[in-house]
């Protein structure tokens, strides 16, 4: 955590969850993360119902035709500052659908991304890990703004 | 629009919500229009192809060995059986005999799957109902079976042991006792489950009569896996057609009936076969470890020489698989002279256990549509956000995830007063 950053971002992150058509693989790795093993709660890291209420979007999946507007509209109603995590190699590359002709994705051609979390699917681990950079890039807004 | 002004002129209080296609916790998106009256759900309506991502389409321009990859990643959750069905549906079509040991360590793999799904969907049910305790509980058991699985594969989720003509990893006599201990672990902490389950006074309340299905509905609409043997039908690809090593091993068809005597069709029988599912999975995979001979693991370990048969084979096959929500198949062409397929064509069990939400949502609550949707195990209900569309006031508002989930408790909490 950076120094001397204001207190808003230090307990609570909140973040929401959007399956852009996915396997389910880096789904169940997200709620995996969320359980008793990992439990990222004790960082005050929980999942939200709303878009509105969240910092952090977490995108899985390689974003087919029919949820390009969806994605966008759950983008546009989260609050500033946010910051976007893109979880999965599909997301992130396309992956084994890289040639498929029902998809627009990658992730980052729809929504501007700040982290990839590479894997199929990631770890819990990493994805922890993504939403800790996720965390500073916030911060960093945060402190620019003052 | 003809559809409106009908809901409009049968009763003045008749709302339509839609529900999805956005839902952040679990599963794929989909989208659900509900019709209520009241409280009451009057009819349902299903549209699906939010998650087409072109697999079968991509498949044709691929071998086999690399279709095993893409067939893995048509679901996270049940990334073995599809790759299972496919190679299966590929072997029957190339007539390739698969070892024997390779047999049995399919049917472990498979087992192992199921445990880790209905364990899963255990979380996934207490949750809609507002039990979070044990979503905490039965996940923390989870994360054993994914242990065993890593331990087994290599990875925990998309595990990439299968092989078309048998599988990629052996479980060597060293590796055995791990595995029991696994599954001591679950013994143990299968009671727990059990008693949280069938015992409590809550989840009975919740589900007892709720969502029913009958034996007559679960034929019409080929409703497949736990669900149908809930309602008392004896359908079980294990047991059907034995495929794998399970001609071996005892295994029967897992109906309500076994435990309680009686079958009824809701939501607590499909409770009661998933548990018994999960004790049946492990009685499987002691047995296995048990009768496994010894021996090869693949027939044609050089893929090479396995593409060059599969480029000679004109033909079509077809590889069924019990996966833990129903029955999985694949089917494949192959026209001689490439060996991509000339067509593939997988059907996953929640096609066939979709429709049989309508019946069993008509009549039921709007606070019961997460349990009652996610006793099927698709697990719709998780993180919707729903909008209810009153037709006399012509408003709008939305209820998100959390207040349909709210609504859930609050009927838990009306019904123990």
């Amino acid at each position: 955590m950076a120094k001397g950053l204001p207190k808003s971002f230090k307990k609570a992150l909140w973040v929401y969850h959007c399956n852009s058509g996915s396997c389910n693989g880096c789904d169940i790795e997200i709620i995996a993360a969320l359980c008793p093993r990992y439990d990222v709660e004790r960082f005050g890291i929980r999942l939200v119902g709303s878009p509105r209420h969240a910092d952090v979007l977490l995108v899985t999946g390689p974003v087919t035709r029919q949820m390009v507007d969806k994605v966008k509209r759950v983008y546009e109603q989260m609050p500033d500052p946010k910051a976007v995590i893109c979880v999965g190699n599909c997301g992130n590359t396309g992956d084994v659908f890289y040639e498929s002709y029902n998809l627009v994705g990658p992730i980052s051609n729809i929504i501007p991304v700040d982290v990839h979390v590479v894997g199929c699917p990631p770890r819990p681990e990493a994805i922890i890990n993504a939403v800790a950079k996720a965390w500073v890039k916030l911060e960093t807004l945060e402190a620019e703004k003052r | 629009m003809k559809k409106k002004e009908s809901v409009k002129t049968t009763t003045k209080t008749t709302y339509q919500i839609p529900i999805g296609p956005i839902h952040p916790a679990l599963k794929e998106p989909v989208m659900f229009e509900f019709e209520i009256d009241g409280e009451r759900i009057i009819d349902v309506d299903v549209s699906l192809g939010h998650v087409h991502r072109g697999i079968e389409w991509a498949g044709m321009q691929r071998n086999p060995v690399q279709i095993l990859y893409l067939a893995e990643r048509i679901c996270g959750i049940c990334s073995y059986s599809h790759p299972i069905a496919f190679a299966r549906a590929v072997e029957n079509a190339c007539d390739i005999e698969v070892p024997e040991r390779a047999e049995y360590l399919r049917v472990i793999h498979g087992e192992l799957e199921r445990i880790c799904s209905h364990i899963l969907w255990a979380g996934v049910a207490a949750h809609e109902i507002g039990f979070d305790t044990v979503l905490f509980l039965t996940w923390e058991m989870r994360e054993k079976a994914l242990d065993l699985t890593e331990y087994l594969t290599g990875n925990r989720v998309t595990k990439a042991i299968i092989m078309i003509g048998g599988v990629r990893r052996d479980i060597t006599s060293d590796m055995v006792p791990k595995v029991q201990e696994t599954l001591k672990y679950f013994k143990d902490n299968f009671e727990k489950l059990r008693h949280i389950f069938l015992d409590d006074k809550t989840v009975r309340l919740r589900s007892q009569g709720c969502g029913v299905l009958t034996y007559d509905d679960a034929l019409k609409l080929c409703a497949i896996g736990p669900t149908t043997r809930a309602s008392g039908v004896k359908k079980d690809v294990r047991v059907d057609q034995a495929y794998a090593a399970y001609g071996d091993l005892d295994i029967d068809y897992m109906t309500p009936d076994v435990l309680t005597g009686e079958v009824n069709g809701d939501v607590y029988d499909r409770i009661i076969v998933r548990l018994l599912e999960v004790k049946q999975s492990i009685d499987l995979i002691e047995q296995c470890l048990d009768k496994m001979p010894s021996g090869d693991i693949l027939s044609e370990p050089k893929i090479p020489k396995l593409l060059a048969r599969v480029k000679k084979t004109a033909g079509e096959g077809i590889g069924r698989h019990e996966a833990p929500r129903g029955e999985v198949i694949h089917y494949v062409k192959f026209d001689g002279e490439n060996d991509n397929p000339y067509t593939w064509k997988a059907r996953a069990p929640t096609y066939n256990n979709i429709l049989p939400w309508i019946p069993m949502l008509k009549g039921e609550q709007i606070a019961d549509i997460p349990i009652v949707a996610a006793s099927t195990d698709p697990c719709i209900s998780c993180t919707n956000r729903v909008t209810i569309v009153d037709n006399d006031k012509n408003s709008r508002y939305i209820l998100n995830r959390e207040e349909l989930h709210r609504m859930s408790i609050e009927k838990t909490r009306r019904l123990m007063k």
